[in-house]
Order: structure tokens, then sequence, then C-alpha cells
């Protein structure tokens, strides 16, 4: 067990654990808190597959600013606890296992198709900004491009769909 | 180092987990947050891929997954605003205006 | 154990320095109180603290036993977890902003591990920096949620609206420290900065450099420091914890050791954003004079030892016994340490570094003072505006023209 695997599976703890809190929390703060932890877990995979400029992204935009925005509409709203409904059998019954079916499959259909992939990346070197910039600015501009303009839809978006009826 | 494997496992276990998440919870904001795991499952498989295959690529889109994840947060979260001001709940089983 | 030492030095050397770190820092924050209530007096005409110890000098002191003892309510009706985690985050998130600043340029060698003055090196300190600062908006956001209390709400949202806002204009203003540096690592923009015999000049405030290209920063450097002022609530940005508008905003529920950790996040936030100030505007550790004039290198015996002298005969005369021991002795202390560095070169070679960023920090963390003492504060509607209309389009006006003359400098 060498060190990056420990630590691999230190994150990948912390992260699925989020995820169950996410799922089982009654009130939608404690499951945005645990959101939160998933993506600093997974900020922190990011960095030790040596892509920092993507973990630090993910830390500003994701944990930064989109979360803020569910913790702020979580306040405003006042959102309360979950109530109890009656939750039909079936759907705990048969949806739980074919929930876990359908990951199965997908992490079963992974490990058979490893072939070339099944080892580790070449050496585990840091991808530097320079080169995610050059690639961003060059070959993907045209997209680069596009997003831009999908923010601008956005915020026009959100400013009408915010505004109270006068 | 750690085989990309694992990576890819983690990935479809948070993918799973946020299936579940999106099918059994009542609350529209926590539905909304199950997207967003999603998401983030997806990302962490670009950027294994990226990393196993030695080419930048899948980074940089990563990059652009994370920017239309804001800009659908955004516009998702500000049409939740107005569904709860109209219904006046934010329980997605009250939201069933259309239903037979 | 030499054995067991080497063997593990990479583990037990940062946890070292982390601890030293952790407990210079808390003192320094404690009598940052004391020197803020100082300046904050004499800018209004009064003493300030007087009475504890010599020139109030043990006032830190019994404002920490104070929060020690003090009963630890808990309001009715709150979420217990979030209430609990909110002044964790912030103190957490303060504390840890701090392990990514380098503090002098020396290396050494311990045990067989290389490592260097400040805790850790990373080739994204800046973003690092970041990323700390855009958590920060939760700690707020959470205590004023979870206190169940009307007026904690509306602090807690207008604070954290306001730092998210201010935010934008922080982070594009250091964008053209960037684009002259060409690296986020906080080391490397210092060394960007020394550029042979420039001096103060080559600092990235005035920005000539002898081989590169630079370009003044000093509209980025105005855009960072009132946006980092915003960042940390501080007057004239500190609307949402003024105790006239908001009984105290979003720490009004909360009392003893968890206002504490609030209130030392903040000096921290502020001790922070003074270095960062300092790193990436200031020259960080670079003397403000050439290199080649290695005679001004004597300058902390210079100031050491008269202040010391001054003491010895100031603290002579003071009204107490325990003023009139423990004065002379400070002073004593810090002249013999005066003249040691100027009779040690080795040593004085070692301190220079670490002086001259000191020395900056405090110069910073004096302006801080200084404009609380000074300045009304701003409405939030004022406030909001200030950040959005103006600072945000000053910010990337700074990184058009930063850029352009970049661009036309390589041609």
């Amino acid at each position: 067990m060498t060190g990056p695997v420990i630590i691999f599976f230190v994150l990948a703890a912390l992260a699925v654990l989020g995820a169950v809190s996410l799922i089982l929390q009654r009130h939608p703060i404690h499951s945005a808190l645990s959101l939160i932890v998933v993506m600093v877990a997974l900020a922190g995979l990011y960095l030790l597959m040596g892509a920092e400029f993507v973990a630090a992204v993910q830390i500003i935009v994701y944990g930064g600013a989109i979360m803020v925005l569910f913790v702020f509409v979580i306040m405003l709203l006042n959102a309360g606890e979950e109530e109890r409904t009656n939750f039909s059998k079936l759907a705990t019954y048969a949806g739980i296992p074919l929930a876990v079916a359908t990951a199965g499959l997908i992490a079963a259909a992974i490990v058979r198709s490893s072939g070339g992939l099944s080892t580790a990346g070449p050496n585990g070197a840091l991808t530097s900004t320079k080169t995610l910039s050059m690639l961003l600015f060059l070959d993907f501009v045209y997209p680069f491009e596009l997003t831009s303009f999908l923010i601008l839809v956005a915020i026009l978006g959100a400013i009408v769909l915010a505004q109270r009826e006068n | 180092m750690v085989p990309t494997n694992y990576y890819l496992l983690l990935s479809a276990i948070l993918f799973g987990l946020g299936i579940v998440a999106f099918v059994f919870k009542r609350n529209i904001i926590t539905i909304f947050m199950a997207i967003e795991l999603m998401l983030n499952a997806v990302n962490l498989a670009f950027v294994a891929f990226s990393q196993a295959l030695g080419k930048a690529d899948g980074e940089v889109f990563v990059l652009f997954v994370i920017v239309v994840a804001a800009a659908e947060a955004a516009v998702g979260l500000g049409i939740i605003i107005v569904t709860a001001r109209n219904r006046k709940s934010l329980n997605v089983e009250r939201v069933d205006l259309l239903k037979l | 154990m030499s054995e067991f030492l080497t063997q593990y030095a990479f583990l037990i050397v940062p946890i070292v320095k982390i601890v030293i770190l952790v407990l210079i820092v808390l003192t320094v924050d404690a009598y940052l109180t004391w020197l803020e209530r100082k300046v904050i007096a004499h800018i209004q005409a009064r003493w300030g603290p007087y009475r504890v110890g010599p020139h109030g000098l043990l006032q830190p002191l019994a404002d920490g036993v104070k929060f020690i003892l003090k009963e630890d309510p808990l309001p009715a009706n709150v979420d217990k977890a979030t209430y609990f985690i909110a002044p964790f985050i912030t103190l957490m998130l303060a504390l840890t902003s701090l392990a990514v600043i380098p503090f002098g340029p020396q290396h050494f060698t311990i045990f067989g591990y290389e490592t260097h003055v400040g805790i850790a090196d990373v080739n994204i300190s800046l973003l690092v920096l970041f990323a700390i600062t855009a958590l920060g908006v939760y700690g707020v956001a959470l205590a004023g949620w979870a206190s169940n209390n009307k007026y904690s709400l509306l602090g807690g949202l207008r604070s954290s609206a306001q730092m998210i806002s201010y935010e934008l204009a922080l982070t594009l203003s250091v964008v053209g420290v960037l684009l002259i540096a060409c690296d986020f690592s906080l080391r490397s923009i210092i060394d960007h900065q020394e550029n042979g015999n420039l001096g103060l000049l080559g600092w990235n405030l005035f920005g000539f450099s002898k081989d590169g290209i630079g370009f003044t920063q000093i509209i980025g450097f105005f855009c960072f420091f009132l946006a980092a002022i915003a960042e940390t609530n501080r007057i004239p940005f500190d609307l949402p914890e003024a105790e006239s508008e908001l009984v105290a905003g979003y720490h009004t529920e909360y009392a003893s050791m968890k206002f504490a950790m609030f209130f030392i996040a903040e000096y921290t936030s502020m001790i922070t954003v003074s270095c960062l100030a300092t790193i990436l505007f200031f020259g960080g550790w670079l003397s403000p004079f050439p290199a080649s004039w290695t005679f001004t290198h004597y300058l902390p015996s210079l100031l050491l030892i008269p202040f010391g002298v001054w003491l010895i005969f100031d603290g002579i005369r003071y009204e107490t016994i325990f003023g009139r021991i423990l004065l002379p002795g400070v002073g004593a202390v810090l002249t013999l340490l005066g003249v040691a560095l100027a009779l040690f070169p080795v040593v004085n070679e070692a301190i220079q570094g670490p002086f001259w960023f000191l020395g900056k920090v405090f110069a910073f963390l004096f302006f801080y003072i200084w404009m609380r003492g000074t300045l009304p504060r701003f409405r939030y509607d004022q406030l909001m505006s200030f950040g959005w209309k103006l600072l945000l389009p000053v910010a990337i006006a700074n990184v058009v023209l930063t850029s352009a003359y970049i661009l036309w400098r390589m041609h």
C-alpha cells in the first residue's frame, strides 16, 4: 500500500460518505454541506491525479460559488425538513436493489474492458496551467466563446426569473 | 500510482448514489443537488482518463462542464424560486397541476 | 533516534513548523488587538488600555481569560450542528491560508530534508489562497442562518453577498501580477520582482524591470487592497457587523469561545491579506534599497538599538513597579539583540528577508487600523454599487492595460 493509494482510499471514502449523507439527511442544508464535503474530496482527488488547476477551479467555482448559491436559496426559501409522506413500498424494496444493480453493471463493464487502462498513466506529472491554457485558447477557442455566451444568457435568465411581478 | 480503474469505479459509485438521491428525495433543491453530484462523478471520470492518456483535453472539458453546471444551477434555482413562490411548497409531489 | 527522525522528517518538520507558526500567529493576533485599541485611542485623543500591565500590554491576556471563563449559552431552537460548525469553519480556513505564504527566501536542510521558510510551497499557492477565500463565505452565511435570529440572518446574508461581490474584484485585480510573473507560485512572484539593482522600483507596484516586461500595478494594488478590506469585513465596509445597525450581525448569538473564534479568524485574515499585498505588489521579502548597498543590512540593528535604549530610559520612570521592571527589561533585551545582529553578519544576513517582510506586513496592518479609526462606513447599497460598478470595471481595465502593454513590448 503505497502513499498515493492510501490517500486515494481516504478521499474516496470521504466522497462516498458525503454522497450517502446527502441521501440520508433530512434537512436540505445538511445535504448541501455534505455535497460540499464531496466536492472538496473530489478536488483532493484531482490534485492526486496531477490536475492542480482543475482542483483549484473546482473549489473556487463549484464549492465557492455554485454551492453558495444553493445555500442562499435554501436560506431564502426557508426550506424546512422533509415531511414523511407515505412511501410506496415497491419503490424501496425494488428500487434500491435496482440502483445497486445499475452501479454494479457499470462497474463490471469498466473492470472487464480495462485493457490498456488498468495500469496508471504515464509518470504522475502535474498538468501545467500553461498546457491547459494553450489548449483552451488555441484548440478549444470556439467552445470557450460559446460558454461565455451561455453564461451571459444564464445571467439574464436568472435575473428575469427572480424578479417579482409588479 | 493509483490505477485508473479505481477512479472509474469511484465515479460509477458516486453516479449511482446521485441517481438514488434523485429518485428518492422529495425536496426540489435536494434533487437539484443530486444532479450536481452526478455531474461531479462524470468530471472525475474525465480527469481520470485525461491522466491515463497523458493529454490535457479531458481537463479542458472538465472546465467546460463546470461552467455549464454553474449556468444551469443559476437558471435552475431561479425556476425553483418562482415555483416555490407559486406553489408555496418545496415538495416535488405538490407540483402536480398537469396530473390526470 | 536520528534514524527515525531522518526517515520521518518529511512528516515531523512540517508539523513542527505548523505548531510554531500557529503559536506565533495567535500571539500576533492578540497583540494586534492591543495595537488596534491603542492606535484608535490615540487617533481619538485618548489613551486606550493603560492599566492592565505597563501601557496595557497585558490587556490581551485579560481578554483571553475573559473569553475562556465567560458563559457559553446555547440559544433555543438553533440548528445545533450548523451552529457549532460555523465558527470552526471560519477559524480553520483563516488559519489554513497561512500555510502557503512564504516568509523568507532561505532554503535550509534539517535531518536531510530540504525545506524553506514557510510551510508549503505549491505551484498554485495563489489559487489555493483564492479557494480558501471563496470557501470563507460559508462560515458567515451558516453562522447567520443557524442563529435562529432575524438580525443574524440579515447580517449573514448581507455579509455573504458583500464577500461574494468583492471576491470577483479581488481575483481580477491580481491577474495583472500573474500576467507579468507568468506563474501562480508566490515564491516565483517575489523572485520575479528581484531585478538586480533596482530595489524599490523593481517591485510590482512600480514595475520597472531590467530584462523582463513589467508594467506598474498601482491600479491593481488599489483594487486589491479595497476588495480585501471588504472581504475581511473591516471598516469602511463593515455594515453587516456594525453595532448600531444590526446588533452585531452574524455573530450576535455567539458568545465567549465561539465569538473568540470569529474574532481570531478576522484578525488572522487581516494578517493574511497584508502578507498577500506585500508579496504581490511590494516585493515580499525584498529590501527597497538596491542590492549593492550592503550597508543597509545594518538597518535592523539601527532600529533596534535606539528603540531598546529609549524603552530602558522611559521604563525606569514608569508609574507601577511592575512597569519599572518589565519595560527596561524588554528594552535591554532589544538592545542586546540589536548589538548581536550588528556583530554576527551570518545571523544578520539570515534575518534581512523576514525583517523586511514583517516590516511591510506591519505597515499594512497599521494602515488597516488607521482606516478604522478615521473613515465612516458605507451604506449597504453604496457598498454593493462600489463593488460592482467601480471596482470590477477598474480591475478589468487593469487587466486590459497590462496585457496590451505586454503585447506591445513583445513586438
